[in-house]
């Protein structure tokens, strides 16, 4: 220790650039261990500093580093002059959101990109991620159509899963959310107002997400919402968008003229009769111009030590098909007051959202466009007065033909399909600084995430579609509760030649969905089919998932320059029996941050250069529905299911599958970046390559015979590996107080093999079939095989004649024995894309602001299955099927679903969005502010697929990739927004 | 150490299980729940899942509606052949009609996945139902008899599977209740797997009801009683020469005689609407005169047992063209099933009258004779044999015309007397060709068809085919009789419209791929030709 005499106190003030006290800020002297963060006032005091010459650096995430040369004197207090903060200028300095934490950007050593909200994408943005909908590299966000609220699918990385979920984790706040969907809502994320987020941040290589261990293998995508600042004054800001959205394109099917003159050349007499005589375009009967309307208020700022946030959101989305609408009610209330001097640091969050969806009839989209258009919408011939008086296909006995297609406006005027679901998502955060030892820190987390979807249905007895079943009055009902309690201590000392960071912490979340169970009835609201109670006699069905985890992380940083990273994390579930419930994911990183080297350090054309060495293992536990596959239960079967012996009826009890040895999926990670910017900090960006190799699948495979109580299972067989580099640039054209230009762009190429998928390498496995198509029952054209990319599409190799023409029902015969049978099939291309490509500029002059953002998949192929429906089908019982026009050039009169001419190369570059904003600043008063803003969404798609829409994802219980069913269209959007801030 | 003190403590909710289900040492405590279970093996004959109509399936790998057991093994029995085409897109479906099908075939492994599927629920059944397990259990005395009949019966059902192994594949994977669940089971040949289901036929024919033995014939509607043990030995006795090279027509005259003399009748009276053989196939047929005549049928319920497969199947898919759907009692046509006109001129030879009940189902409005395309459902006439009305012209009890009430006729008695007939005419010994002459012109007479003065053994092909078709049996008739893969060939036979001779090999299906992969013990295996 030093004598007390050569020592002297420093002291001062650290504020923003508004001159309020900023508190937690770190202020050290260099080349020792004495240091201090400011309470809340902005204030600090150092004791005990060594006399003479020093360098106080003062430090805190998310403004620039000041280092400030100071003389202490000898038993003497120095008054350091206050020293404001500038939030940083750089990219570097910047606070990203990690696991269980914030880190400066420049301290990070794994792949993690954040995006917040000054360049989020604009317009009519309606769900969260739409606001990174391309501005993330390795992320791909494909939404399942244009209703409102529908499903998305985000793959991060390529996904690393088969059989078990492959979506990320999304931790909203602090709170893991759940992602199972509930009824009533095709989207969870949808009940979010992206209004409220401030910051999206994506966990990409496992030495970030490792953390998370247990479902950490597909990503961990952070959302952040907005909060108030200390010091900030009462700011008040509503917004309002009012949009129009337009078909932005119609499936190409045959119109009446065509389809009467197909007919007529093919059709048999019995259907030749049934042509009519209207021409009626179904899909303009179908759609109309959608309006919206999405309106926020927010009021913010701090009352002394109480920052606060609190906001309103009211959505009103029409979607394009008739009758078809989402109303979505959203709060949110954030409290983040700073207690004790600074040492307290509390955060409650509470978000709420009340969604009524009318779902109307989406069937009606396929419908048109195989409805008869020679065929009217309504009709008052007396057979068909029954039906409402649309028209519908009948039996020549005058029935109802209860397989044709029905009537699309009949499918949607006749329906009432609605539901309510409410979700509230909140957490309290407390973090303490605890007294008399420097450094450490405890931080407790609870918080929840409930969700209610109600819903009914209401069919009248009359539409053709429940027409033999009387109609239906039906409802349904599900309740999702999760509950969050997390609590990690961590301890910060300079230790060595560096700073030490040392974390360790408890999770436990517990995840309950019970769904209920009525009668269904009739539309009269008699019972079609009574309610089956459950094993134990109840009409709610329970599924529980609990999850505990045991983390800790390690970070030690010298010098601004060598970054190591080390976690692990042991991850119980409850899916797994006991003793394999656990599973444990280390991860390790290093960066070097060559420019705090002295060779780069003065260089002012290298503004940053940091190399990421990363690798971790991750864990994934999700087998969606199946929360108990290693249990040994029997099922007791549904009252339509029962059993006849004797004159009794039996409810059946059946062993089902189960797998006592199944247990966690592993992904080992492997990553290399760069992180880079030149030309004094406007070029800057990163590269990223990376190896994923997941081993155990957890893979529902074919069982041998007899092993097990079914044919297949859920089992831990195959191995899958995604490689692929990420790169994104960002490039400040222009930056002056007028005029700033920047561009950035993102680029991702990923490669998906899969590489074993059974327990034994046997030739004579095709791999599993996957993708199922419409037509005939069962079909798939996809499959899964060891040395291909998943999802490959598995086809016959179409034959043609000299002049191109595709010859029906002739294939190549690629094994050369003669016959033509399914070992003939190949597998060609994958509907995953090679390449994802992402950018867009932003332009400020003055008060006006341009952006736009474009997305492009490169090497994803589509298997177009309208176009390899349209043959001309002579076997259909006394009812017409409209067609692609496609059967007009291959007039094929008979089904060719597995020919490899239906897989179309559907690469694509699509403008998502472009907006034109002018501020019109303090126009109306002092200290107000006004921004009007015009905007298209989906502004144009380059592409040669011959689909609507060449982007596919179908959503659902059992979604597919790259089947093109006919798609609910994307609309074109145009948005009219205004800005009021006071 | 610490940490592992810390786990143990904290992750005992990591134990989650569900209250919708129960696990083995509960259902099997309590005899009721015992029963439910019995049932679910005879269920699986007639559903999909424990859904009903579909939902929370049996067997994956196939479109659930497919895989019913009823549905895969009537396909394999009937499209292969002359009795019927099924012209759907459906995957490789069109293969299985032009006998050009391969071990990658998604119908052949159903059918075998299925298969398998019910011989792991009996074994699973079985092996819980041990004496020891119920003594341990507390099931004792006269409920642990009652308790060894459901164990009886799951042995029959077992057998019965195992003999359709032996009849599509040949040899496969074995194992019974012994087998250690989770192992790989070792492969049997099928001469093996013939000898393992006649011993347990006959230990099963052996015991006594009182000691747990199957019920005497006709105690209990649907179960599987004595007379379904006599009647599965005959036909493993009647085809023993194509299943192991080794004829046992003596046996199969034994066990006929057996079944002969148990207490069942042809269905013989008519109603206003049906005549007595079309009533054999009607929404009632488990409370009308047929239920004397059906020895084992597999129930269907329009309400209660739902499915895409069995009955549903069978009904909807002979409907289509210009046939009514109202009239066979059900809401819509599949247009699926059409006879090929070989089979058509079986049914309408000169040995039949032109009233011959069996005849009269011919519907010929709107079809061609001739079967030229598979897919046009034109091509062929109909045979609306199953019906979702009853005998005297009521709907069945789904209102909405979805799923029939009709029950299949596993095993009937016209069936047992063909079979004593041409077990007699083979050579067996116990009956006399007299007798066998009366047997055929029995069940002939009863559909109106006049008495034949003598009866040779391609006569008893022909009566089986115009008795029994669409019933599930023609296969195993024609290769019986050497006809089925050459000797006599039918529309689309081999991928050609007149039909040609296929290689000997086809006569086995194959062991499908997956199964292979799945279990090494079955590397080299495969049946020949595939």
């Amino acid at each position: 220790a030093w004598a007390q005499a050569t020592t002297g106190t420093v002291t001062g003030r650290v504020t923003d650039t508004k001159n309020e006290g900023i508190p937690g800020v770190t202020v050290v002297i260099e080349g020792t261990q004495l240091g201090s963060s400011t309470d809340v006032d902005g204030n600090y005091t150092i004791s005990n500093v060594p006399a003479g010459g020093r360098v106080l650096v003062i430090s805190f995430v998310g403004y620039t580093t000041v280092r400030q040369q100071i003389a202490v004197g000898e038993g003497k207090t120095l008054t350091v002059p206050a020293q404001a903060l500038s939030e940083s200028a750089t990219q570097l300095g910047e606070a990203v959101v990690v696991g269980y934490g914030t880190q400066r950007r420049q301290d990070l050593t794994g792949a993690v990109e954040q995006i917040s909200s000054k360049s989020f994408v604009k317009g009519q943005v309606t769900n969260p991620e739409q606001l990174v909908q391309g501005k993330v590299a390795g992320v791909q966000i494909t939404d399942a159509g244009g209703a409102p609220g529908a499903a998305t699918q985000i793959l991060i990385r390529g996904g690393s899963s088969l059989s078990a979920s492959n979506a990320p984790l999304i931790i909203i706040d602090g709170v893991p959310v759940d992602n199972t969907g509930i009824s009533g809502a095709t989207n969870p994320l949808s009940l979010i107002n992206p209004n409220d987020i401030e910051s999206i941040t994506v966990l990409k290589d496992a030495s970030s997400t490792a953390i998370y261990g247990v479902r950490a293998s597909n990503g961990v995508i952070l959302v952040t919402t907005k909060r108030g600042v200390i010091g900030d004054k009462v700011q008040v800001t509503a917004s309002t968008q009012q949009s129009v959205a337009t078909v932005a394109k119609y499936s190409n099917v045959l119109n009446a003229d065509q389809f009467r003159s197909l007919v007529n050349t093919y059709g048999t007499t019995g259907q030749r009769a049934v042509l009519g005589t209207a021409n009626t375009d179904w899909q303009r009967e179908i759609y109309r111009p959608a309006y919206s309307a999405d309106n926020n208020v927010s009021v913010s700022g701090a009352a002394g030590n109480l920052p606060y946030r609190a906001s309103v959101g009211y959505l009103s989305q029409q979607g394009l098909l008739k009758r078809n609408d989402l109303t979505r009610y959203t709060g949110s209330l954030s409290l983040t007051p700073v207690l004790f001097k600074g040492s307290l640091r509390v955060a409650l969050n509470l978000k709420g959202s009340w969604v009524d969806n009318n779902f109307s009839n989406q069937g009606a989209v396929g419908a048109a466009t195989s409805f008869d258009p020679t065929q009217p919408v309504r009709s008052t011939a007396s057979q068909y007065s029954v039906f409402g008086g649309y028209y519908e296909s009948l039996n020549p006995d005058g029935s109802l033909n209860t397989l044709a297609v029905r009537n699309p406006v009949a499918l949607y005027d006749l329906r009432r399909d609605r539901s309510t679901v409410k979700r509230s998502i909140g957490n309290l955060t407390l973090d303490y600084k605890i007294p008399f030892v420097p450094g450490l820190s405890a931080n407790v987390n609870v918080g929840y995430d409930v969700q209610r979807g109600r819903g009914t249905t209401f069919i009248p007895a009359n539409a053709a579609d429940s027409y033999v079943r009387n109609g239906q009055n039906n409802f349904y009902s599900q309740d999702l509760n999760n509950y969050l309690l997390e609590a990690y201590g961590k301890y910060e000392r300079t230790l060595g030649p560096g700073r030490l960071e040392f974390l360790a912490g408890y999770s436990y979340q517990k995840f309950e969905n019970r769904s209920y169970v009525f009668d269904d009835r009739r539309a009269d609201g008699s019972i079609y089919n009574p309610v089956a109670l459950s094993y134990s006699g109840q009409s709610t069905y329970l599924n529980t998932n609990v999850l505990i985890g045991f983390y800790s992380r390690l970070n030690y940083n010298i010098a601004d320059k060598y970054l190591f990273t080390g976690t692990f994390r042991a991850d119980g579930t409850s899916r797994f029996a006991p003793g394999r419930q656990f599973g444990y994911f280390p991860s390790g990183a290093f960066a070097w941050r060559l420019k705090g080297e002295e060779f780069l350090k003065n260089s002012s054309a290298i503004s940053d250069l940091k190399l990421r060495l990363g690798y971790g293992q991750t864990g994934q536990q999700d087998l969606g529905g199946s929360y108990y596959p290693f249990l040994a239960n029997l099922s007791l079967s549904n009252l339509t299911a029962q059993y006849q012996l004797g004159n009794t009826f039996y409810r059946t009890l059946r062993a089902d599958q189960y797998n006592p040895n199944i247990t966690w999926e592993t992904t080992t990670t492997y990553n290399v970046g760069l992180d880079y910017g030149f030309l004094g900090g406007r070029l800057y960006g990163s590269v990223d390559f990376y190896k994923r190799d997941t081993k155990d699948l957890l893979n529902f495979v074919q069982v041998a015979a007899l092993q097990g109580l079914s044919n297949y299972g859920n089992f831990n067989v195959g191995s899958l590996t995604n490689k692929g580099v990420e790169i994104v640039t960002n490039l400040d054209v222009v930056k002056t107080d007028k005029l700033s230009i920047t561009v950035n762009a993102n680029a991702t190429y990923n490669q998906n093999r899969i590489t074993k998928l059974t327990n034994s390498d046997s030739p004579n496995d095709i791999g599993q079939l996957t993708g199922g198509i419409s037509g005939g029952v069962g079909n798939t054209i996809q499959v899964n095989s060891v040395g291909y990319s998943a999802q490959s599409f598995y086809v016959y190799q179409q034959a043609y004649d000299t002049n191109g023409k595709p010859l029906e029902g002739v294939y190549v015969d690629r094994n050369g024995d003669g016959t033509i049978n399914s070992s003939d099939r190949y597998r060609y291309k994958s509907a995953r894309p090679n390449w994802i490509l992402g950018g867009g500029a932003n332009a400020t002059y003055k008060g006006f602001n341009l952006a736009f953002t474009l997305r492009a998949n490169l090497g994803n192929y589509v298997y177009n299955n309208v176009r390899a429906s349209s043959f001309y089908d002579a076997s259909t019982n006394n009812f017409l099927v409209n067609r692609n026009r496609e059967v007009l050039s291959s007039g094929f009169t008979s089904a060719q679903y597995f020919s490899d001419y239906f897989v179309e190369n559907a690469s694509f570059l699509r403008m998502q969005n472009a907006t034109l904003g002018y501020n019109f600043g303090e126009l109306l008063k002092k200290g107000t502010n006004l921004g009007l803003s015009v905007a298209v969404q989906n502004v144009f798609v380059i592409t040669n697929y011959k689909g609507i829409d060449p982007e596919i994802f179908s959503g659902g219980a059992n979604p597919t990739i790259g089947i093109d069913q006919t798609i609910y269209p994307r609309p074109r959007t145009f948005t009219v927004g205004l800005n009021l801030g006071f | 150490a610490g940490l592992t003190a810390l786990s143990t403590g904290c992750t005992k909710d990591l134990d989650q299980v569900p209250d919708y289900s129960a696990n083995a040492e509960v259902v099997y405590s309590d005899p009721a729940q015992i029963q439910q279970v019995l049932a679910r093996l005879y269920a699986t004959y007639a559903v999909s899942g424990q859904q009903g109509p579909s939902g929370q399936a049996d067997i994956s790998g196939i479109d659930e509606g497919f895989s019913n057991y009823i549905r895969v093994y009537w396909q394999l029995q009937e499209i292969t052949t002359d009795e019927a085409v099924l012209g759907w897109n459906d995957g490789n479906l069109p293969s299985i009609n032009t006998m050009t099908w391969n071990a990658d075939n998604e119908f052949v492994r159903a059918t075998y996945d299925r298969i398998y599927y019910q011989i792991g629920l009996c074994n699973e059944f079985i092996r819980q139902t041990t004496d020891a397990n119920l003594a341990s259990r507390g099931i004792t005395g006269a409920t642990a008899t009652t308790v060894k009949q459901y164990r009886s019966e799951a042995r029959l059902l077992r057998a019965m599977s195992y003999w359709h192994i032996v009849d599509l594949f040949g040899g496969g994977p074995f194992a019974t209740e012994a087998d250690v669940l989770g192992t790989l089971p070792q492969y049997k040949t099928r001469a093996e797997i013939f000898a393992y289901v006649e011993s347990e036929l006959k230990a099963l024919d052996g015991t006594d009801a009182s000691n747990g033995g199957l019920l005497a014939p006709k105690a209990v509607y649907a179960r599987a009683d004595q007379a379904v043990c006599w009647t599965l030995l005959t036909k493993l006795y009647l085809n023993a020469q194509v299943y192991t090279g080794t004829p046992r027509y003596t046996d199969a005259v034994t066990y006929a005689n057996k079944v002969l003399a148990a207490n069942y009748q042809l269905c013989t009276t008519p109603s206003a609407q049906f005549s007595a053989y079309q009533k054999l196939f009607l929404a009632d047929n488990n409370t009308s005169e047929a239920r004397n005549e059906i020895i084992f049928p597999i129930a269907f319920d329009g309400t209660r047992t739902r499915g895409y497969g069995g009955m549903t199947y069978l009904v909807h898919g002979a409907v289509g063209g210009t046939l009514s759907p109202a009239t066979i009692g059900i809401n819509s046509g599949w247009g699926g099933f059409r006879a090929r006109q070989q089979f058509t001129a079986l049914l309408t030879n000169n040995t039949t009258s032109t009233s011959d009940a069996r005849r009269s189902i011919l519907y010929t409005s709107g079809q061609r004779l001739n079967v030229d395309t598979l897919t046009a459902f034109r091509n062929g006439y109909l045979l609306p044999k199953y019906k979702n009305v009853t005998s005297t012209g009521v709907k069945g009890s789904d209102a909405a015309g979805d799923f029939p009430d009709t029950d299949f006729p596993m095993f009937r008695l016209a069936d047992v007397k063909l079979m004593y007939a041409e077990a007699v005419l083979r050579g067996g010994t116990g009956g006399t060709a007299g007798t066998a002459l009366d047997q055929v012109n029995e069940v002939r007479r009863r559909s109106g068809s006049a008495n034949l003065s003598a009866v040779a053994l391609n006569d008893i092909l022909d009566e089986r085919a115009r008795e029994l078709y669409w019933e599930g049996h023609r296969r195993t008739d024609l290769i019986r009789f050497g006809r089925y893969t050459t000797g006599y060939n039918w529309a689309l036979k081999g991928g050609v419209n007149s039909g040609r001779d296929v290689d000997a090999t086809r006569a086995l299906f194959p062991i499908p791929n997956t199964d292979i992969v799945a279990n090494p013990n079955l590397q080299g295996k495969q049946n020949p030709g595939y």
